[in-house]
């Protein structure tokens, strides 16, 4: 199938470019000429840890940034219409829908796509994570984020399609957790337990759901993408405990199964 | 989607008169507006990014309120300590809307200005008054689950989709806003939106180029707060009906109330008529009921959407209920 560009729209009633009225231009505008053609602006942002410059149509999504001209294509377009999360990445530590997002937008912005997940924290969501441990639990592979081992052991997909944004959502999730962020079943709990505050969540799976709701899966991976998150929590609450113990560890862990 | 020119905006001043002309708009996050221009719903011909102004702070003001840049994110305000602790309306119903991911994104004023979920609006081969006026409604004869019963008119029953906003006019909130011209103002969130009437294209009381800068909270309403969302998923999904309140019960009767709905209007929708009948009086199931009763006594259904007659009644009375306190158990077995 020949590639065609996101931005057209062959088909559509009047899908051709609408002129800048004059009132409104300015320097790049008038650049792009008076036939209407699209303003393109520069952008640098810093995608997996490396600088990008690139120029973009002022039209293009992030999605298709990343994917079109960055070569990212780890990170999939669902819906192209923030219903379905398969576009999920995270920016300045937080997840978003790139579909919904100007790429001209990001201008200094700190883009972490599935690529990049494996230096994440799974913890702080910093770069350079010091769990590292995903690796080891899976012998064989050369380097991923726990959560992504868990995928692996927990077999927390089928076709694969969704997997990208759960696994970004998954990760920004577990941050979100351990700076006691709150979800609308927090607040449920904290009224069933006759609480007048809402405090840190424990992770039930209902809590643990609905943080994921913003990522469908056609495939209906669902009960194994909780496990796989199941047991990436369980191995940060388990670093933490050895952390605690202090030194002495017992190096690095194996899978438990 | 269209082409379209794009600015950032360094400074409010700058921006509002930017975007004073009406093909023009403002972007914050994003979410509804790129969704819309990609379905070519809106192709604005100018967009002014006000993504980078300094407007993303809360800060307490010396009435004991807040004041909440425009550009705070929809979870920011969620999860803001002082908002759960003193304002937990507005964070549970932050926290019902949309998605992780996408609240994120959701500024403060992208979200009250958010447009309507009407299937119609959204399909460009179909007439709507609101995306081109003079067309036609196509949701009157149609589709019109998710519709207003109340305050609509026979050229649009369009609904606000925003559950943030039902709580910012139960809490009683005010926009803050900078026109074109320089002036600023302050806009009631309650008189914001308009009734659909003879002209839904006109969705708020702003002028073009109007910029919101923020939007103030009083201090809080008296007695509990509680946000309640029906939809037809128990998550990711519009409101049907939602119900905003603020209940506080002396002795044995409302002494203060604050009510607010969602999904049953183009506007969210100050229940003044039930406030009214329940103030001062005992906080029974029966005066609930009949409050809201009173306030849809001249609510209509179009076909698709009867059922939220019901619904809206049982999810007033109910969350009435709950925030005075009465025991669920009672509710067994009555009639709504
Ligand atoms: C799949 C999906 C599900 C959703 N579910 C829910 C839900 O359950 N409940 C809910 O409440 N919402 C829901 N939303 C809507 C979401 O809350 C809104 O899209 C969001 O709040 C809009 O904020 P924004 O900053 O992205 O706005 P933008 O898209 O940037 O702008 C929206 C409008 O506001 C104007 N605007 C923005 N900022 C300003 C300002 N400071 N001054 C003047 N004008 C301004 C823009 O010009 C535009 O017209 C959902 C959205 C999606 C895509
Ligand atoms: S209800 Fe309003 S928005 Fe929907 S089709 Fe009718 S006019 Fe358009
Ligand atoms: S592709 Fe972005 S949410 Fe579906
Ligand atoms: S694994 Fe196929 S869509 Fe999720």
């Amino acid at each position: 199938m020949p590639h065609r560009d996101p931005l057209d729209r062959p088909g559509r009633p009047g899908a051709g470019p609408a002129a800048a009225p004059d009132t409104l231009s300015r320097a790049a505008a008038a650049d792009a000429g008076q036939t209407g053609a699209a303003q393109r602006e520069s952008v640098t942002l810093t995608v997996n840890g490396r600088r990008e410059t690139v120029e973009v149509d002022v039209r293009r999504s992030l999605l298709d940034l990343l994917r079109e001209q960055l070569d990212l294509t780890g990170s999939k377009k669902g819906c192209d219409h923030g219903q379905c999360g398969a576009c999920t990445v995270l920016v300045n530590g937080r997840r978003i829908n790139a579909c919904l997002s100007l790429a001209v937008m990001h201008d200094g912005d700190e883009v972490v796509t599935v690529e990049g997940l494996e230096a994440i924290d799974a913890q702080t969501l910093a770069p350079g994570g010091t769990m590292g441990s995903g690796a080891a639990a899976l012998g064989d592979v050369p380097s991923l984020h726990p959560l992504q081992a868990a995928f692996v052991r927990e077999d927390a997909f089928q076709c694969g399609y969704c997997t990208p944004g759960q696994l970004c959502s998954g990760v920004a999730l577990l941050g979100e957790l351990a700076a006691g962020e709150a979800s609308i079943v927090t607040w449920e709990r904290a009224d069933a337990d006759g609480a007048d505050a809402v405090g840190a969540a424990p992770a039930s799976d209902e809590e643990l759901r609905e943080r994921m709701s913003g990522n469908l899966c056609r495939c209906g991976a669902y009960p194994n993408i909780l496990g796989a998150l199941r047991r990436t929590l369980g191995q940060i609450e388990e670093g933490a405990e050895r952390a605690d113990r202090g030194p002495g560890r017992d190096g690095a862990r194996g899978g438990t199964g | 989607m269209r082409a379209f020119t794009y600015e950032r905006a360094e400074a409010a001043e700058a921006a509002a008169g930017r975007a004073a002309d009406p093909s023009a708009s403002f972007i914050a996050g994003g979410t509804n507006l790129v969704d819309l221009m990609k379905l070519q719903v809106l192709s604005p011909s100018h967009l002014v990014d006000v993504s980078r102004l300094p407007l993303d702070r809360i800060e307490a003001t010396e009435e004991g309120g807040l004041r909440i840049g425009a550009l705070v994110t929809n979870s920011a305000l969620a999860n803001d300590e002082r908002i759960k602790a003193t304002w937990p309306l507005l964070s549970r119903a932050l926290l019902s809307g949309a998605t992780a991911q996408l609240r994120n994104k959701a500024t403060t004023g992208g979200n009250l200005l958010q447009r309507t979920r009407c299937y119609y609006f959204y399909d460009t081969t179909s007439p709507c008054n609101k995306r081109e006026p003079g067309s036609g409604c196509g949701a009157l004869e149609g589709f019109n689950r998710i519709h207003a019963i109340l305050g609509a008119s026979e050229h649009c029953i369009a609904t606000h989709p925003s559950d943030m906003a039902v709580a910012m006019v139960a809490l009683g909130a005010e926009a803050e806003t900078l026109r074109p011209d320089g002036r600023r103002r302050r806009v009631a969130v309650e008189a914001l939106h308009r009734l659909p009437g003879e002209r839904p294209e006109l969705e708020t009381v702003l002028e073009p180029g109007e910029l919101i800068e923020a939007v103030v909270l009083p201090p809080p309403p008296k007695g509990r707060q509680l946000y309640r969302k029906v939809r037809d998923r128990s998550s990711y999904a519009f409101a049907l009906v939602s119900v905003a309140v603020a209940l506080e019960v002396e002795g044995n009767a409302v002494s203060s109330l604050r009510l607010a709905l969602g999904g049953v209007a183009h506007k969210p929708w100050r229940a003044s008529r039930a406030e009214a009948a329940l103030l001062g009086q005992p906080a029974t199931r029966d005066s609930f009921r009949a409050a809201a009763e009173a306030e849809l006594a001249e609510a209509v259904g179009h076909g698709g959407n009867d059922f939220k007659l019901p619904l809206a009644r049982r999810v007033i009375a109910a969350t009435l209920a709950d925030a005075a306190g009465l025991t669920p158990e009672a509710e067994e077995g009555e009639p709504v």
